[in-house]
């Protein structure tokens, strides 16, 4: 894929090359929480992930030099993680949980259907309780209780705001398999909120 | 006769709206799935909750790294630019 450089993108991998301390802060405050995530979804514990991570961050550093700027620093420096923490998973004889989706869950009770209708439509919700404070945790502990592969995809989607193709990249998901993993997850993520907001009404 | 085209679920719609959101929808699809919301008060306000579900999503705090991690990190850079 055609990428064309940023200006920003440039000086930050004009700084790095230069050893550049600051240039290598900025980077890690940017994707070290993400790339210890990526990483988990390919070994067994975290502390192998923040292993893996650490070599990646050696061999940025090291590998700047040979950076052409052909896909973006980020699309980059994650295909280091993603490859390296395969190979490490491999080792390890984990297998990726990827392939397999499983069997297909609903993104609604089906009961709430009749003949495909809804029986129990959704409520409009009330807003002042929708942008209540309590309203983002129930949205982060219903993030927190997606199984690994919908979390990382939600996470790296909705709240980092990464693009689809970029979230493919990482995690060597398809298309059809990322876009699969994203609606379980954010179909969940809806249903936590309207059980939330129907308390009490 | 005119041509009848296959319409949507609800149930079916509701399986649908990711792949409407990401752009992904086959435009037959995208069709019946625009013409279904036009009609149904429910699956409107389904997506609207969904939209609304990203939404506040993006407002969720980034993970801050943790400044030892961090210091640990940058400790590490000074090590590899000397060899």
């Amino acid at each position: 894929m055609e990428h064309a450089l940023q200006l920003e993108e440039m000086q930050l991998v004009e700084a790095l090359r230069a050893g550049d301390e600051r240039a290598f802060e900025q980077l890690i405050r940017m994707y070290q929480a993400s790339l210890v995530r990526v990483a988990q979804m390919y070994v067994s514990s975290r502390s192998v992930a923040e292993e893996v991570v650490q070599e990646t961050w050696l061999a940025v550093v090291n590998g700047i030099d040979r950076f052409e700027g052909r896909s973006s620093l980020k699309t980059w420096i994650f295909r280091i993680v993603a490859n390296r923490a395969k190979t490490r998973g491999e080792r390890e004889g984990r297998t990726i949980p990827f392939s397999a989706l499983g069997s297909p869950e609903p993104a609604v009770e089906p009961e709430r259907f009749d003949r495909g209708e809804w029986a129990s439509p959704p409520d409009d919700w009330p807003e002042e309780r929708l942008l209540g404070e309590e309203t983002l945790q129930v949205i982060e502990a219903a993030i927190e209780d997606l199984p690994e592969t919908q979390r990382t995809v939600v996470t790296l989607r909705d709240l980092q705001g990464w693009t689809a193709d970029e979230v493919c990249n990482a995690l060597d998901l398809s298309e059809t398999n990322q876009r699969v993993l994203l609606h379980r997850g954010r179909s969940k993520v809806r249903r936590a909120l309207e059980a939330y907001l129907a308390e009490g009404q | 006769m005119t041509e009848t085209v296959e319409t949507l679920s609800c149930q079916e719609l509701v399986e649908l709206v990711t792949d409407y959101l990401e752009g992904a929808l086959p435009a037959y699809d995208r069709a019946r799935f625009d013409a279904h919301i036009e009609a149904c008060d429910g699956c409107t306000r389904y997506l609207a909750q969904i939209r609304v579900t990203i939404e506040l999503t993006g407002r969720l705090t980034h993970e801050q790294l943790d400044p030892a991690a961090e210091a640990a990190l940058l400790e590490a850079f000074r090590d590899w630019k000397t060899e």
